[in-house]
C-alpha cells in the first residue's frame, strides 16, 4: 500500500528532515510513527499525500510513484487518503455538517448520497445530532473527531493522522484512538504519528521510530 | 455531466455570496464609474455621428464671381462648369436674389439698408456627382471672372474627421481603463484568495482539483465585471437623460428635435460583456498567481 525506498527529504534552507528512509506498509496495517518533535515524523507523513515531494528516493502509494506524480493528479491521490492534523484544519465559518460534506462536493456524489455518507461519518465519530453546530462550539476532542469524520467520509484506503491526540485529555485521546482502531479493523490502512507512549503501548502493533530523520523499525516484545 | 453542472452551480452561488461583501461591491462601483467614461463617450459620439451623417449634404461648391465680372465671363464660366463631367447640376444665383435671401435673415435688413449698395456678387451653386471638391475647386478658381470658390461640405468633412479622432480617443480610453479595471479585479480577487487561504489549503488537502478551487473566483470576477458594466450603463443612461433634458431647449432654438439617442441594446450588451470579460481576466490572472502560494506545505 505504502512503500518508501531510500527516501530523503531536504528543504530549501538546507535542513534534511529525512535520511534514506526505507520501509513498506501493507494494506490494512495499523502503524504508529513515533519520535521527538522535529524528528521528521510530519515530513514522513506529508510525503504520502504529496504535500511534500521526496528529494531523492521513491515513495509509492497505491502503486503510484508520488515523486513523479503530475500536479494535476495529486488531488485524485489525496481523495484516497484521509488526513487528520493536530490542528484539525476545520473551517470555522461553516457548520459541522458542511465541514464533513466538503470532500464530497467534488467527488461526484449526488446530494442525497453525500448527505447519507456525511451522516454515517458523523455517526461513526459520535457527532450525529451536532450537524448544525459550529466547530467552534465543540470541545477539542469533538473537533478532532469532526476532523476524522471529514477524513473518512470519502472512504479512503489510507488514514493518516499527525499527532491527533496532542492537546487532548487522556479520556478524549483514548476515544480518538478507539476510532482509529475501529477504522483499522474494517481494513483501512492507518498511520498515526504520535509521541504519546501510552497510546503506542496500548495499540502499537507496529511502530516506526524516527530519530533525527532516520527511520527504524521498533521491535516490540 | 450532472456533477459538472452541480459544481458550477455551487461555484456560482459561492461567488454570489462573496460578491455581497463590501470590497466586492466597492469594486463593482469602481468598475461602473470607470467604464461609464468610455461608454458615455461612445454614446455621445454615436449621437454626433448620427447628426453628422444626416446633415452632410451632397458634395456642393459655391463659385463666387467678382462684382465687376462681365456677362461674357459669367456665360463662359457657366458653360465651363456645365461641361465638367464631375458636375451634376449648376444653379446660377444672381446677386439680387442673394441679397433678397440675405435680407430675410433676421437682423440683416438694417445692415443691408445701411450699406446702400448690393455688396454681393453673382454666384453659381454647383452640385458634384462625387465628393472630389479639392481638384474641382482648383479648376473652378481659374475660370473667367471667378473671385472665390468655396467647398460647402468642407466643414462637414472636418466634423467627420473630428468625430473620428474622438472615436479613437474613446477606444484608447476604453483600452486604458480596461487594463486598469483588470488590475482592480486582480487586486480584489487576490484579497479574496488571501482571506480564504486557509479554506483553499484545506480544500487542496482533501483532494479538490485546481479547477474546483478556481471556479468560484472566476465567477466572482465575471459577476463583478458584469455588475460593474450594468452600473456603467445606468450611469450613462441617467447622464444622457439629464443631457437631453438640458439640450432640448438649445436644439429647439435651431428648430431641431435633436436628442442623444443613447446606447442601442446591442451596444449595451457589448459593454456588459466587455466588463464581464475584464472581470474574468482579472480573476484569472490573480487566481493563477495567488493560488500557487496557497499550496499546502508552502509557507
Amino acid at each position: 500500500m505504502v512503500s518508501f525506498s531510500a527516501v530523503a527529504k531536504r528543504y530549501p534552507g538546507g535542513l534534511t528532515a529525512l535520511h534514506d528512509a526505507t520501509f513498506s506498509i501493507d494494506a490494512g496495517e495499523l502503524v504508529f510513527v513515533t519520535g521527538r518533535s522535529g524528528a521528521g515524523k510530519s515530513t514522513l507523513l506529508k510525503l504520502i499525500p504529496a504535500i511534500e515531494r521526496p528529494t531523492t528516493g521513491t515513495v509509492i502509494v497505491g502503486g503510484q510513484n508520488v515523486g513523479a506524480l503530475k500536479r494535476s493528479a495529486v488531488p485524485y491521490l489525496r481523495r484516497n487518503i484521509g488526513l487528520v492534523f493536530q490542528d484539525q484544519k476545520l473551517l470555522y465559518d461553516r457548520s459541522v455538517y458542511d465541514n464533513v460534506v466538503l470532500p464530497l462536493a467534488f467527488s461526484g456524489h449526488s446530494p442525497r448520497e453525500a448527505t447519507r455518507r456525511a451522516r454515517a461519518a458523523l455517526d461513526k465519530v459520535g457527532l450525529l445530532g451536532r450537524e448544525r453546530a459550529n466547530p467552534i462550539q465543540l470541545s477539542g476532542g469533538e473537533q478532532q473527531r469532526l476532523a476524522i469524520a471529514r477524513a473518512v467520509v470519502n472512504r479512503p484506503a489510507i488514514l493518516i493522522a499527525d499527532e491527533p491526540t496532542a492537546n487532548l485529555d487522556a479520556e478524549s485521546a483514548l476515544r480518538i484512538a478507539e476510532i482509529f482502531i475501529a477504522f483499522h479493523q474494517v481494513g483501512v490502512t492507518v498511520l498515526i504519528a504520535t509521541h504519546d507512549e501510552t497510546l503506542v503501548e496500548r495499540y502499537g502493533r507496529r511502530v516506526l521510530q524516527v530519530e533525527a530523520g532516520r527511520v527504524s523499525e521498533l521491535t516490540r516484545s | 455531466m450532472k456533477t459538472w453542472v452541480r459544481q458550477h452551480r455551487q461555484a456560482f452561488v459561492s461567488a454570489l455570496a462573496r460578491l455581497r461583501r463590501t470590497t466586492s461591491l466597492f469594486s463593482v462601483f469602481v468598475i461602473g464609474v470607470a467604464l461609464s467614461l468610455p461608454a458615455g463617450g461612445y454614446a455621445l459620439l454615436a449621437g454626433l455621428s448620427d447628426v453628422a451623417a444626416r446633415i452632410t449634404p451632397e458634395p456642393q461648391v459655391s463659385v463666387f464671381l467678382t462684382t465687376e465680372a462681365a456677362e461674357e465671363d459669367t456665360k463662359a464660366t457657366l458653360a465651363a462648369l456645365k461641361a465638367d463631367v464631375r458636375v451634376a447640376s449648376v444653379q446660377f444665383v444672381p446677386r439680387e436674389s442673394a441679397l433678397k435671401s440675405l435680407a430675410e435673415v433676421q437682423g440683416m435688413r438694417e445692415v443691408i439698408d445701411a450699406l446702400g449698395a448690393n455688396p454681393l456678387p453673382d454666384a453659381f451653386l454647383v452640385r458634384l456627382k462625387e465628393p472630389a471638391e479639392e481638384a474641382f475647386v482648383a479648376k473652378a478658381a481659374g475660370l473667367p471672372g471667378v473671385a472665390h470658390v468655396q467647398a460647402d461640405t468642407a466643414w462637414a468633412a472636418r466634423l467627420a474627421a473630428l468625430t473620428g479622432i474622438a472615436r479613437l480617443v474613446v477606444w484608447a480610453l476604453a483600452a486604458v481603463l480596461g487594463a486598469g479595471l483588470v488590475a482592480v479585479t486582480f487586486n480584489t480577487i487576490g484579497l479574496q484568495v488571501l482571506t480564504q487561504r486557509e479554506e483553499i489549503e484545506v480544500l487542496k488537502l482533501i483532494g479538490a482539483t485546481d479547477a474546483f478551487i478556481h471556479r468560484p473566483f472566476y465567477y466572482l470576477g465575471l459577476l463583478q465585471g458584469l455588475m460593474g458594466g450594468l452600473v456603467a450603463l445606468a450611469i450613462v443612461w441617467v447622464g444622457l437623460a439629464l443631457l437631453n433634458t438640458e439640450a432640448a431647449p438649445l436644439a429647439a432654438s435651431y428648430g431641431s428635435d435633436f436628442r442623444f439617442p443613447g446606447l442601442t441594446p446591442g451596444d449595451a450588451a457589448a459593454i456588459a460583456i466587455f466588463a464581464a470579460l475584464i472581470g474574468w481576466l482579472g480573476a484569472y490572472l490573480s487566481v493563477r498567481r495567488r493560488l500557487a502560494e496557497a499550496e499546502p506545505g508552502r509557507k
